[in-house]
């Protein structure tokens, strides 16, 4: 980690630990859950789309595989939700592989349309065989760890950010290594990288997988934290919400992730009152911020930060 | 050090490479040169990996490696550059040939991510190697710049850098003169010739540029339509009559000759 | 897409169960090959897959209704008046959103025509709402009954449409001007502006054209099986699994592709399982994708070639 992220980072920590002593309403902790476990996912989907150059138009189908195993492991076999989410992400993987391994021979619009299909797989996989089919089931175990259980809206608030700040720690850390450079060197020039011995294919599925535990991981905590799932939380709209967060906070910064998903967790919440606005609106942010704020919110505030700085530095 | 036999490639119709054969010996700066659609990259892709020859053999260092996919080629001590500079360009001058170096080491997504110790060691040492190697090829004022806002003189220089990264035995350059002045050229020639008595590792140099292939090279191959119509020192392939037709086309051209550079 | 139910005293034989099954297939498929054919279209002018195709068919059975039952106009004319309004709307997308666009990499395309179509089901559901919508068959009278099986008098509307519509088109495109102009474009836009086509006109003009085939789909399948504001995206993928049959860019392969879909799915539905229906295409989809992305119609050659 740069010392500027290690900056943000301690940050962005502060944040999480003041907003639940703050708030006085449990309505914005629980947006603030939200965002958070989109989050999750958005992190994931940014590390594959803005640093490996892949794309996904399926993160719902591992949000729904985090979910559904965790929830039927823990409800019906009586295993820890601790455990049943780390067989939910080695799920979550294995579906990765199996999906990445073919797929990832594709590039852009069929690779897309892949992930879509596979993502839409998941779903009617849950519609038809997950427990309760179309209108899902309820009663799962709040999360828990030796013996403590959370049920508090606080709790899960810093529960879900703990688990933002661990994942952007482990996703920075990544990023900032031989491994992450080798993800970036791969968006720019495959073909250099095989020159130089570079596995590709391998690394691919790797960041496949990365992005699909993320995800599993989000799922498996929404789970727990609402007690009741439902296929249709896990369709492609949902997708392509993630899409939509990972653009507009911008595609090439993991920071972006975090706040594209609050951005766009939040918006709905401001549009309330038009209800029959909110797939319009998610359009309309979505098409203005990939023809006009291409970069996404983050790195075009990142560039004036040191734009500023620069001409501060050039004053002197 | 680099056997190539016999190496035959069609594309559909056309025939790209017909019983190609040469010698590469060891520590020597082998050009590859012949009039534009010889295929001379058609032969650098089969050696790197990326073509599978129709019938043939390449041989490096003894072993078998025509069926070799380009990330295997490089394991076994190839590397190359490209004809259209292949440069990540969205990392800076120092990653670039960080990336090289990681192909030798290299610890997985999961120890990176949790920062283990071993990792910022090997990460430590990765830095150094590639500082060393900017230093050695005169970059290293460029260290942190983006790769995308070099000149194509030092961009052209920082891909045979990344090259030397993996710590190669033999160097594939494709027209690593193409849009480089003559002060670049001269520079280029310099590092060239630098690498090959310094690191000793062998060249394959495919070039149009005629000065610089007749001021650095041991020897040359000339291919024209795919075949090889000479093969010999420089000053033996300046001379020869094949040579002189293929690239000026006329036989009455020849009594002038074409060796007349200093 | 709902069964007829099979009345008590018709003949009851494997043979009209199946023959029911086929044409319901049939009819789906019709429309399936429409959003394929519409695929191919803009791809061929441009190189770009248009995710928003499957709005085009919903605008169609929408926009019907409105000229048609809302405003009382006559048959023909909510006809032409609906495909005037898939045209522009159309011609809105590329105008706003392609046109604007510098050197775009594929992958912003993908999803800017994704985030088009989400706007687009944004201002349906806006102006229409969820419910489903429906308005009358073109034609009134009894359904044939061929071997036991009932065939509506709108399936034969629907399937006629969609040849008429595909026999239409390849004319267009072998034997018109403009229609070669179109192909012409996408393979090399440098050679076709050389040539004198004016390359933006005719990317415009494939925007609007696919517009009204999928429209046409949409105006022809709603007296069957109703129009919601969301069926996009499903026959968009399905379109697409089409379009890729026959390698994308050949109509010839959307429009098996299309059909043979349709009663893939149809069947599955009818002998399995109804809920896997959508996962049939699905399933389809990836294994093309996987195993032979450049179609299954399509000789060696062709797959050597292409790139993904």
């Amino acid at each position: 980690m740069k010392r500027d992220e290690s900056i943000a980072f301690i940050f962005f920590v502060l944040l999480m630990v003041i907003v639940p002593l703050i708030s006085e309403s449990t309505y914005i902790l629980t947006v603030g859950i939200f965002a958070g476990i989109n989050a999750l996912v958005a992190i994931g989907l940014c590390i594959l789309m803005g640093y490996a150059g892949q794309v996904s138009l399926g993160q719902a189908g591992f949000y729904g595989i985090g979910a559904y195993v965790s929830s039927v492991l823990s409800l019906y076999a009586g295993i820890p939700p601790v455990l049943s989410i780390v067989c939910a992400m080695i799920v979550a993987a294995l579906a990765a592989v199996v999906l990445a391994v073919p797929a990832l021979r594709l590039k852009g619009h069929y690779l897309a349309v892949a992930t879509l299909g596979f993502g839409e797989i998941i779903y009617i996989i849950l519609n038809e065989w997950g427990p309760g089919g179309p209108s899902g089931f309820g009663d799962i175990p709040h999360f828990g760890i030796m013996g403590y259980t959370i049920d508090s809206t606080s709790g899960y608030f810093y529960l879900i950010w703990a688990s933002v700040a661990a994942v952007m720690f482990f996703s920075l850390n990544l990023l900032g290594s031989g491994s992450g450079r080798a993800l970036r060197a791969m968006h720019d020039s495959e073909t250099a990288c095989n020159a130089m011995g570079l596995n590709v294919v391998v690394l691919k599925i790797k960041v496949f997988v990365l992005s699909a535990v993320y995800a599993s991981l989000a799922g498996s905590l929404y789970a727990h934290y609402v007690t009741f799932v439902s296929p249709s939380s896990f369709s492609l709209f949902y997708s392509i919400l993630v899409l939509t967060m990972v653009i507009v906070g911008g595609i090439r910064n993991v920071w972006g992730a975090i706040f594209g998903a609050v951005v766009i967790t939040v918006l709905p919440e401001l549009l309330r009152k038009f209800e029959e606005l909110d797939v319009l609106v998610y359009g309309l942010i979505l098409t203005m911020s990939l023809m006009f704020f291409r970069k996404g919110i983050v790195p075009i505030l990142i560039d004036t930060i040191k734009r500023a700085r620069g001409s501060a530095v050039a004053k002197h | 050090m680099l056997s190539i036999k016999a190496i035959q490639k069609s594309f559909g119709g056309l025939t790209a490479l017909s019983n190609v054969s040469f010698e590469v010996r060891e520590d020597d700066i082998k050009a590859l040169i012949g009039p534009n659609g010889a295929g001379k990259t058609t032969l650098l892709n089969i050696v790197s990996g990326i073509y599978q020859p129709d019938s043939g053999e390449v041989l490096f260092l003894g072993e078998r490696i025509v069926h070799l996919a380009p990330k295997a080629v490089a394991r076994k001590g190839i590397s190359r550059t490209f004809q259209h500079v292949e440069l990540f360009v969205n990392m800076t001058v120092l990653e670039n040939i960080m990336v090289g170096r990681h192909a030798r080491t290299g610890y997985g997504f999961i120890s990176s991510g949790l920062k283990l110790p071993a990792v910022g060691r090997e990460e430590t040492e990765i830095r150094q190697k590639s500082e060393e190697i900017l230093e050695y090829i005169n970059l290293a004022h460029r260290r942190d710049e983006d790769a995308s806002n070099l000149p194509i003189g030092e961009q052209r220089i920082l891909e045979i850098g990344r090259a030397l990264a993996t710590e190669p035995r033999l160097v594939l350059l494709d027209e690593p003169a193409a849009g480089l002045n003559i002060r670049e050229t001269r520079n280029l020639g310099d590092i060239i010739r630098k690498i090959r008595d310094e690191l000793k590792i062998t060249i394959v140099l495919v070039e149009h540029d005629m000065d610089l292939v007749m001021r650095i090279s041991d020897s040359v191959t000339v291919l024209n339509f795919g075949e090889v119509i000479a093969d010999g020192t420089p000053l033996e392939v300046q001379k020869n009559r094949d040579v002189i037709i293929a690239y000026l086309g006329d036989e009455e051209i020849i009594s002038g000759g074409y060796g007349a550079h200093p | 897409m709902p069964i007829p139910s099979i009345p008590f005293k018709t003949y009851h034989t494997l043979l009209t169960v199946f023959l029911q099954f086929l044409f319901s297939g049939l009819t789906v498929g019709a429309v399936y090959a429409l959003v394929g054919v519409g695929f191919n279209i803009t791809y061929n002018a441009t190189s770009i897959i248009n995710l928003a195709q499957g709005e085009f068919v919903v605008i169609g059975g929408l926009m019907m209704w409105f000229f048609s039952e809302s405003l009382h106009l006559p048959f023909l004319v909510s006809v032409v008046c609906t495909l005037i309004s898939a045209g522009i709307v159309g011609l809105l997308m590329e105008r706003l959103t392609i046109r604007p666009l510098k050197n775009p990499d594929l992958l912003l395309m993908i999803m800017i025509t994704i985030a088009v179509s989400i706007v687009l089901r944004g201002i349906l559901m806006f102006i229409f709402g969820k419910e489903p919508y429906v308005y009358p068959a073109f034609t009134e009278g009894e359904p044939l009954s061929v071997y036991g099986a009932i065939i509506q008098q709108q399936t034969l509307w629907v399937i006629g449409i969609t040849v008429l519509c595909i026999i239409g088109l390849f004319f267009f495109f072998k034997k018109t001007i403009i229609g070669k102009a179109m192909l012409a474009c996408a393979v090399n836009p440098a050679a076709a502006q050389l040539v004198g086509i004016n390359v933006s006109r005719m990317v415009m003009f494939s925007f609007v054209l696919s517009a009204i085939v999928g429209a046409i789909g949409g105006i022809a399948i709603t007296p069957i099986s109703l129009m919601e504001y969301d069926k996009g995206p499903m026959l968009a993928v399905k379109g697409f699994c089409a379009a890729i049959m026959g390698g994308l860019g050949s109509n010839r392969g959307a429009v098996i592709g299309g059909f043979l879909i349709g009663i893939l799915e149809s069947m599955t539905a009818g002998y399995l399982h109804s809920g896997l229906k959508d996962a049939v295409a699905l399933v389809i989809l990836l294994l093309i994708l996987f195993y032979r992305p450049s179609g299954i119609f399509v000789s060696k050659t062709m797959q050597q070639l292409r790139k993904f």
